[in-house]
């Protein structure tokens, strides 16, 4: 168990990297997530289509694929991820700042494939919301981006936000796969280094890592169960 | 007093898929007209209702409201809806706003109407309809006569031109009936313009100018209600009354 304490700021390192990329993928997976959601329920045709076409591929394809096409495909073909070279964003997550693209097209990678989940955890929510709440708003006409944002929306989120925790657990720990396509210290390739180059014995470094996960997964399932339980009992 | 009528449904037909819901239908409805449609389950009585405010387009035929024809989807066809208020049998008020949020928001966001303004004339309707002490509580907390009340409040604050009621009092418990129906009732003296789908004889016969008869998506019978009632003359009128009428 010394490794722990050996290695402690390795191990702290690590949570802080593994962090950034879970607290940034999770933003862009809820912002991609929510607009695809919307194609998807759009009422012009071609643009259901996009929605329903996204959400198919990534749905449908490993992320593993996905990590590989994004970190070693992208750069090939000019794509760097440098729009996410964000003034003052950059400051506080360093990482975005880097020469180095992998960090950024890990947060890409993991942003496009979870997006594909938020989409059908809130779609699932516009479904819990009575169909009829959203023809009285159109009759009262208001316009359909008006009557998402005022009308739909507003519930689908509550309706929503337990599936979408589920969907954000398993984005933090497929994560873990970012350190074996070019991101280097995050809490995957911390263990991997320790236990390969550095020879350290195999299961402290994994106790080590797998704590830095649990650190992040475990509250929010917690949080999860909460605002269940408190919905269940406002019913 | 008007030469056109506010609304003008000419030989229109919908298609569902195979099923012809509307068959060649002629109606005019002149302003502060109040029509009560009534017939038998799938006749095509909402689908009536819902073609007016364009929910759902028609196949064929034209429907002209205010003189003009309704617009295709987009903002013209939102503001034309803004203009035909709509009251349905399941109330769909928003579950997450307060009663006077309900009644707020289309003012607010379709007529642009400043917040403090759209509040004051909240209030006032809401006290018209008698609810003005559940104006802070949430739709889930009210009785369903109350639901429908604010429902009636909420299209009546986007002060339109014309007011569809699809079956308003038929989720209601029997003792919440005659709420709603006098809320209707006084609208309708005050002159709105009113097509009413209801099975409540004793508004049709108060209230209503004209009844028209629909089965099987098509205007079978239309007369003044006394008329109707007393001396029906399609079969199918008869045959529905005599099931309805006691
Ligand atoms: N969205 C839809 N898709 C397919 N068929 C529909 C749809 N809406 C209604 N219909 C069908 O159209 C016909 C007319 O329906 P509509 O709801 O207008 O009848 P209604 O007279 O209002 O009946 P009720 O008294 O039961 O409310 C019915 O046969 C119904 O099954
Ligand atoms: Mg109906």
């Amino acid at each position: 168990m010394d490794v722990l304490i050996k290695y402690s700021d390795q191990f702290v390192s690590g949570f802080w990297v593994t962090f950034q990329l879970c607290l940034l993928s999770a933003i862009g997976a809820l912002v991609v997530g929510t607009a695809v959601a919307v194609l998807r329920i759009s009422p012009v045709p071609p643009l259901r289509a996009v929605g329903t076409a996204y959400v198919t591929v990534f749905r449908n394809m490993p992320l593993t694929i996905v990590m590989f096409f994004c970190a070693f495909a992208l750069p090939t073909i000019g794509v760097n991820g440098n729009f996410l070279k964000i003034p003052l964003l950059d400051q506080l997550f360093r990482r975005l700042g880097t020469d180095l693209p992998f960090f950024r097209l890990a947060v890409i990678a993991l942003t496009l494939y979870t997006a594909a989940f938020v989409c059908e955890a809130l779609r699932a929510g516009i479904n819990a919301v009575p169909a009829g709440q959203a023809e009285a708003a159109r009759s009262l006409g208001l316009t359909f981006t008006q009557n998402l944002r005022h009308v739909v929306l507003p519930q689908a989120w509550k309706a929503a936000i337990v599936p979408l925790g589920s969907v954000i657990i398993a984005m933090i720990k497929n994560s873990a796969l970012a350190g074996f396509f070019g991101v280097v210290g995050d809490l995957s390739s911390v263990a991997d280094r320790l236990t390969g180059a550095g020879g350290e014995p195999i299961i402290p470094v994994f106790i080590g890592i797998s704590i830095g996960y649990l650190i992040m997964t475990i509250p929010l399932g917690l949080l999860l169960d909460r605002i269940e339980k408190r919905r269940a009992v406002a019913r | 007093m008007t030469d056109t009528p506010l609304v003008q449904i000419t030989a229109v037909n919908k298609w569902y898929g195979p099923l012809h819901v509307l068959q060649d239908i002629n109606l005019e409805i002149t302003k502060g007209e109040v029509v009560v449609v009534i017939g038998p389950s799938g006749s095509g009585k909402s689908t009536l209702c819902r073609v007016i405010n364009r929910l759902e387009p028609i196949t064929s035929g034209s429907i002209r409201f205010d003189g003009r024809e309704l617009p295709a989807e987009g903002k013209a066809l939102a503001r034309l809806r803004s203009e035909v208020g709509m009251v349905f049998q399941s109330f769909n008020l928003f579950a997450h706003k307060t009663i006077l949020e309900n009644v707020t928001l289309g003012p607010v966001k379709v007529l642009k109407d400043s917040p403090s303004k759209a509040k004051e004339a909240g209030m006032a309707l809401l006290s018209r309809v008698g609810i003005a002490n559940q104006a802070d509580k949430y739709p889930a907390q009210l009785s369903g006569g109350q639901q429908q009340r604010a429902a009636i409040a909420r299209a009546l604050a986007m002060r339109p031109k014309a007011m569809l009621f699809d079956e308003p009092t038929s989720a209601l418990d029997p003792e919440m009936v005659s709420e709603v129906l006098d809320v209707m009732t006084s609208l309708a003296r005050e002159g709105m313009t009113m097509v009413v789908v209801t099975h409540e004889m004793g508004f049709a016969r108060q209230a209503a100018n004209r009844v028209v008869f629909m089965a099987d998506g098509q205007v079978v019978e239309e007369a003044g209600p006394e008329e109707f009632f007393a001396r029906p003359k399609s079969a199918r009128a008869q045959d529905f009354l005599s099931k309805i009428l006691h």
